[in-house]
């Protein structure tokens, strides 16, 4: 049954209200003229504030959900910014395409990919989602529709990936999708006892594989600090097909729990029975893809699990030269703190040049992790990490990010210069005002 | 074989998402709207989602006197018509209906006659088929009069005996007539609701009126608890009704 769509971040914090939201329907609509300022909103995944717009306006992209064209020789697809990742692969996986690059939901907009410029488990190889964009169309205030690739208006263009809905409307956008022999992932899981192991699983012989990523207990100490299973994946040969059954329908947390249902000590028998539920150091199998690549997409509205105080996302990523270290002093922030994180999540990225001028995903090795927010403990806790990351020389991604200071957000993005240049001055963000300090 | 499925007033939200359950199963369709680029639109998304074919027309319900080519065009254009969708209609400003003849006059036109328009060719051409369903967008509105929403419950009202005497006289020729009936709808027309549970989505409303017309229903309620809603809104005493400010 339908209700009234809420406009929260996926995180729950901060909270926020719009003064109005303006739903779009058809992408040959003017923007509408409002008395403040606007920002396109697709499905409200993003876990900090940068799909709010505290005070200003909303423009609701949900309704843009078309197809223009699908060449399914060549795997290219046209489709209006609204469409959600599930809405594409429902399509083309069938005929053997699959998403160039995904995310860990698939209950993401087309648009908001292209302004978080997204990133997967492929990133070595494949970069990020704004990487695979071919061509776009912005709808500006000016009521100017610019058609966008890296020939024509390559300035805009890379603004707009991963421009955070700031730089105008995306109203349609096309990109390539990979082939795929059938819906499964061949993948490997390999339990590692210490950081180090990580790193030479995923620095080693081992960047053979499409995708890659590690499961950290964050929760370790000592000798086993780092400790988690390195989880490695291929899309299925042809001959692989059958075996493993599609996912059910999701199941549902029907209600707010009045407190987070993640604690420490929930966390540290979670933690502890993921890693030994893998008997033998290395376990291999197929999966079908759903699972591999989405496994929190199973439970619907899992961000309730946190309670109402919501949670905080961090995601840093460190250059590779320092990141042994680095890694390894946040690790052990984090298990001196006793903020436990239930997804920990480690990467290394591709050196692929980022395809935006505010792309997150550079080469290094990017750690994820969530925490139940906590008030001032956690935002001290990200603070300290926020001191190592800028040590190091890294950056923390927009996406995720509810509370990173100006200055930790200059010293990771240095081309900002660059891209305030193409924003569009009717467009704003809670996130753009509380990292520059603009009006609203 | 492809079903042929004409639709009128196919940017409508509910003929839209009707439109994507057809074309998943490789319908040929024919789109009539007012506004041709936006059908033009949707007909290209039709056509990635699975549709053998699709076409569009124009068609505006404030002109009287096109309906029958319409019909004609479409109904050659799509070799006969298995499924005829009507969808079209607009909500009218019932306090500037009140204050003004005129408005009550053009919103029935747009909401009752305009449909009788499509109705009577389209009837005619599918009885003398021996063949067809008759899907008709009504409302819970024409259940009952009520004070918030005289004209367009008197439009769906109207609508519903129409499509009733239709059903009667087409039912010995094999054809079905659907009345469509639902309650509040998250579209744009109801943009400036403040929704609650009630509220259903386009797409849920879609998947009921697709199911309905495969199964030769002749009434749909839907959400499904809004016959159980309108059955008690009908039998409310008068004495009582004119309290309330429904």
């Amino acid at each position: 049954m339908g209700s009234q769509p809420r406009y929260q971040s996926w995180g729950r914090f901060p909270a926020a209200a719009p003064v109005g939201v303006q739903p779009l329907r058809f992408r040959d609509q003017p923007l509408p003229r409002m008395p403040g300022s606007v920002l396109p909103v697709g499905n409200g995944r993003s876990y900090g504030d940068s799909c709010l717009n505290n005070g200003g306006y909303l423009l609701a992209t949900r309704g843009l959900d078309r197809f223009l064209a699908f060449d399914p020789q060549t795997g290219l697809l046209r489709c209006e910014a609204g469409v959600l990742l599930s809405a594409v692969l429902s399509l083309t996986v069938g005929g053997g395409w699959f998403l160039p690059v995904t995310p860990g939901t698939r209950f993401i907009t087309v648009g908001g990919a292209i302004a978080n410029d997204v990133h997967g488990k492929n990133h070595h190889v494949a970069g990020t989602f704004g990487h695979q964009v071919t061509r776009l169309e912005l709808l500006r205030s000016t009521g100017e529709r610019v058609c966008c690739s890296p020939a024509e208006h390559p300035d805009l263009f890379a603004a707009t990936i991963g421009g955070l809905g700031l730089t105008g409307l995306i109203t349609w956008a096309e990109f390539r999708l990979q082939r795929i022999a059938n819906a499964y992932v061949q993948v490997e899981r390999t339990r590692f006892s210490h950081l180090d192991g990580f790193f030479d699983l995923a620095l080693g012989a081992d960047r053979a594989h499409e995708y890659t990523v590690a499961w950290i207990d964050c929760l370790a100490t000592g000798k086993q600090l780092g400790r988690g299973i390195y989880m490695a994946g291929n899309h299925a040969a042809p001959t692989c097909e059958g075996s493993p059954k599609a996912p059910g329908r999701p199941v549902s947390i029907p209600f707010d729990p009045p407190l987070s249902l993640v604690a420490r000590p929930t966390l540290r028998v979670f933690n502890e029975l993921f890693f030994r539920k893998q008997v033998r150091s290395v376990q291999s199998g197929l999966e079908h893809y759903a699972p591999f690549f989405y496994p929190l997409d199973g439970i619907d509205q899992w961000n309730r699990i946190y309670g109402p105080a919501g949670f905080l996302q961090y995601q840093s990523v460190v250059p590779l030269a320092v990141s042994r270290d680095a890694t390894r002093e946040m690790l052990r922030c984090i298990a001196q703190s006793g903020q436990g994180s239930f997804l920990s999540v480690l990467k290394v990225f591709g050196d692929r040049a980022p395809a935006g001028l505010l792309s997150f995903p550079r080469p290094g090795v990017t750690l994820a992790l969530d925490f139940p927010f906590k008030g001032r403990s956690t935002l001290r806790l990200c603070d300290t990490l926020d001191a190592l990351v800028a040590h190091a020389g890294g950056a923390i991604y927009p996406a995720k990010d509810a509370r990173m200071s100006p200055r930790m957000f200059a010293a990771g993005y240095p081309r900002l210069d660059q891209f305030r240049r193409s924003l569009d001055p009717a467009f704003s963000s809670s996130f753009w005002r509380r990292v520059t300090g603009a009006a609203a | 074989m492809s079903q042929r499925v004409l639709i009128i007033g196919a940017t409508s939200a509910i003929a839209e998402a009707v439109a994507r359950r057809y074309a998943a199963e490789g319908a040929t369709l024919f789109l009539a709207a007012r506004n041709t680029g936006r059908a033009a639109a949707i007909a290209d998304d039709l056509r990635v989602r699975g549709a053998r074919a699709v076409q569009v027309g124009a068609y505006d319900a404030t002109v009287t006197d096109n309906a029958d080519a319409l019909v004609a065009t479409a109904w050659e254009a799509l070799g006969g018509i298995d499924v005829a969708l009507i969808a079209h209609g607009t909500l009218p400003d019932q306090a500037a209906c009140a204050a003004s003849a005129v408005l009550t006059r053009q919103a029935l036109v747009v909401n009752l006659l305009s449909v009788i328009d499509v109705l009577i060719p389209l009837a005619n051409r599918m009885e003398s088929a021996g063949h067809g369903t008759l899907a008709v967008i009504g409302s819970v509105a024409g259940d009952r009069g009520r004070q918030s929403n005289t004209v367009y419950g008197t439009a769906k009202g109207g609508l519903a005996i129409f499509l009733q005497g239709l059903a009667h006289r087409l039912a010995p020729a094999g054809v079905r007539v659907l009345i469509v009936k639902p309650g509040f709808v998250d579209t744009p027309m109801t943009a400036a609701f403040p929704k609650s549970a009630l509220w259903a989505s386009p797409a849920t409303v879609a998947r009921d009126l697709h199911r309905a017309i495969a199964r030769g229903q002749r009434v749909l309620y839907t959400p499904w608890f809004w016959r159980w809603i309108m059955l008690i809104i009908r039998l409310i005493p008068t004495a009582l009704f004119h309290r309330t400010r429904l």
